[in-house]
């Protein structure tokens, strides 16, 4: 590939976490890619050097990817210290076009203690998971759909509800707060549901359970630092959060858990 | 009871005993600071000294003063212990780190830690001494009709009575005489004493960041983030308790010492 520094044709240097799975060391790999158009998306330009990787006999790097549209939540990575890189939004949506040509890019996995490295880039968010399964969702017995307007939702709530929803659950959150605190995540999952009628009737016992899984999980207390929301490529709010200790004192007040 | 232990460790819990015993912490400022500017009465520290042994003897503000010491103490191992857990929330840190977060949000321990420092100075220096130490007593007298300082005089180091102050009114002169624990002679000696004096303004301006971010951070905790109400609690957060509750308090030491100056 030519050696080439016009706009269209940029060259960087990536300084990449390499850790071949959680029970080893990890150090960074510092690689030289050329031939990277500014159109690329991040993730086509780690594409572009994994290909080069596997045609040099070395291990391609790993890392989460899937619908590669900014809306599943699955490109974790850190880079030049941020969540995603210096764009609010996902890896996939971040394009080449935001680094100059000769930039050094250090690329980093999600740091916490609650994600342990499965390999490389690719972090274990299964607690995630794990904190929706606690309580995230409504008991329903099934039958036939309702019908769509049987339920009436004020425009206002549904809106806040939807903002709150909008959470892909990514994990930026986590990766940007000092504490990787999942507060920003879990208080988006407790408000979409405390927002609309159908999430009354379990609100209390929701609350208190998806709380308590967070802490199991390992994650951080909240220091209202705001770096979440700030770094969240959804702009979910950090009203949510205050939303979501509302509805634990609340909680913890009524419910009948003693 | 169960429920409520499980409550109170667990990481909001946590918060919002920070946040209850922070705004507490808060409010006492408010008194301490509006007291202490007796300090720059021009009567020989007559104010100031009558106010510090209301302070020390009414018994509402003893069973307060309890409580303040115990929030302090609650606050500061709370605090202490919620940095500790939120370290370990993040073995492996970054070797890049932009973050996007002001950085008194992110360093309320260390700012935490200055003041704590402070406060062991502070209440040594001041609290410990006029309560289980020797202040001597200062005997001012008063013309009742005319209000007029008419002397003062500061009483022998051989001179103690069991109680904080005296007061006697002479009828026949009309002057009243008050012999009061000279506090007010302790602060003006400490504060010419200039790394004493730096101390305490380096500790306001610690105050100062942690009150920028601790104020409105109080608010969030305890789940009040409403749009009528954010500006209120900004403006009196960074108006009153980031900017003018620590320049009066670091005026105190600079006044005492620009004065010992002559």
């Amino acid at each position: 590939m030519a050696e080439g520094h016009s706009a269209d044709n940029m060259t960087l240097t990536l300084k990449v976490w390499r850790q071949k799975n959680r029970n080893t060391e990890g150090r960074f790999v510092t690689y030289t890619l050329g031939g990277v158009s500014p159109d690329m998306s991040f993730l086509e330009m780690v594409d572009i050097l994994n290909t080069q990787l596997i045609e040099r006999n070395e291990e391609p790097i790993a890392f989460d990817h899937d619908c590669r549209e900014g809306i599943c939540g699955s490109c974790a990575m850190y880079i030049n210290g941020r969540p995603h890189g210096p764009k609010q939004v996902t890896a996939c949506q971040l394009h080449m076009r935001s680094f100059n040509d000769g930039d050094t890019i250090t690329i980093e996995p999600w740091r916490a203690a609650a994600f342990p490295i499965i390999k490389d880039l690719s972090v274990d968010r299964s607690a995630f998971d794990r904190i929706v399964a606690a309580g995230g969702y409504i008991s329903i017995n099934t039958g036939n759909a309702q019908d769509a307007n049987s339920t009436p939702v004020p425009k206002e709530a549904a809106d806040e509800a939807f903002m709150a929803a909008a959470c892909i659950g990514c994990g930026a959150c986590v990766a940007a707060c000092k504490n990787a605190s999942a507060m920003l995540f879990v208080s988006a999952k407790i408000s979409q549901l405390a927002l609309l009628p159908q999430g009354q009737a379990e609100r209390r016992i929701r609350a208190e359970k998806m709380v308590a899984q967070m802490d199991e999980e390992g994650f951080g207390a909240c220091s209202n630092t705001g770096a979440c929301s700030a770094e969240c490529p959804k702009g979910i709010s950090m009203t949510n959060i205050a939303r979501m200790n509302r509805e634990y004192y609340g909680a913890k007040l009524k419910s009948t858990n003693v | 009871m169960s429920w409520l232990l499980r409550f109170f460790s667990s990481s909001i819990g946590k918060k919002l005993i920070m946040a209850l015993t922070g705004l507490f912490l808060c409010s006492f400022l408010v008194v301490h600071m509006i007291g202490n500017t007796q300090l720059f009465y021009a009567d020989q520290g007559l104010a100031f000294n009558k106010y510090a042994v209301i302070m020390t003897s009414n018994p509402l503000i003893e069973i307060i003063s309890i409580g303040l010491y115990f929030f302090i103490l609650l606050h500061t191992v709370q605090g202490l212990l919620l940095a500790y857990k939120n370290r370990q929330a993040r073995p492996v840190g970054y070797a890049k780190f932009n973050n996007s977060s002001r950085w008194q949000s992110r360093n309320m321990a260390i700012l935490g830690t200055i003041i704590l420092v402070f406060l062991v100075v502070h209440m040594s220096r001041f609290w410990y001494q006029y309560r289980f130490d020797y202040v001597p007593y200062k005997k001012y007298v008063e013309n009742i009709q005319t209000g007029q300082m008419v002397s003062t005089q500061a009483m022998a180091e051989s001179y103690a009575v069991k109680r904080r102050i005296v007061e006697d009114l002479d009828e026949t002169t009309g002057h009243k005489v008050t012999i009061v624990r000279d506090l007010y002679k302790e602060v003006e000696v400490a504060f010419q004493n200039l790394p004493l004096v730096l101390l305490y303004v380096l500790s306001m301006v610690a105050l100062a960041y942690h009150l920028v971010h601790g104020f409105q951070s109080g608010f969030q905790t305890l789940g009040l983030n409403h749009p009528k109400y954010n500006p209120l609690v900004r403006w009196v957060g960074v108006g009153l308790f980031a900017i003018l509750i620590p320049a009066v308090f670091a005026a105190m030491p600079i006044y005492f010492y620009v004065k010992s100056l002559g």
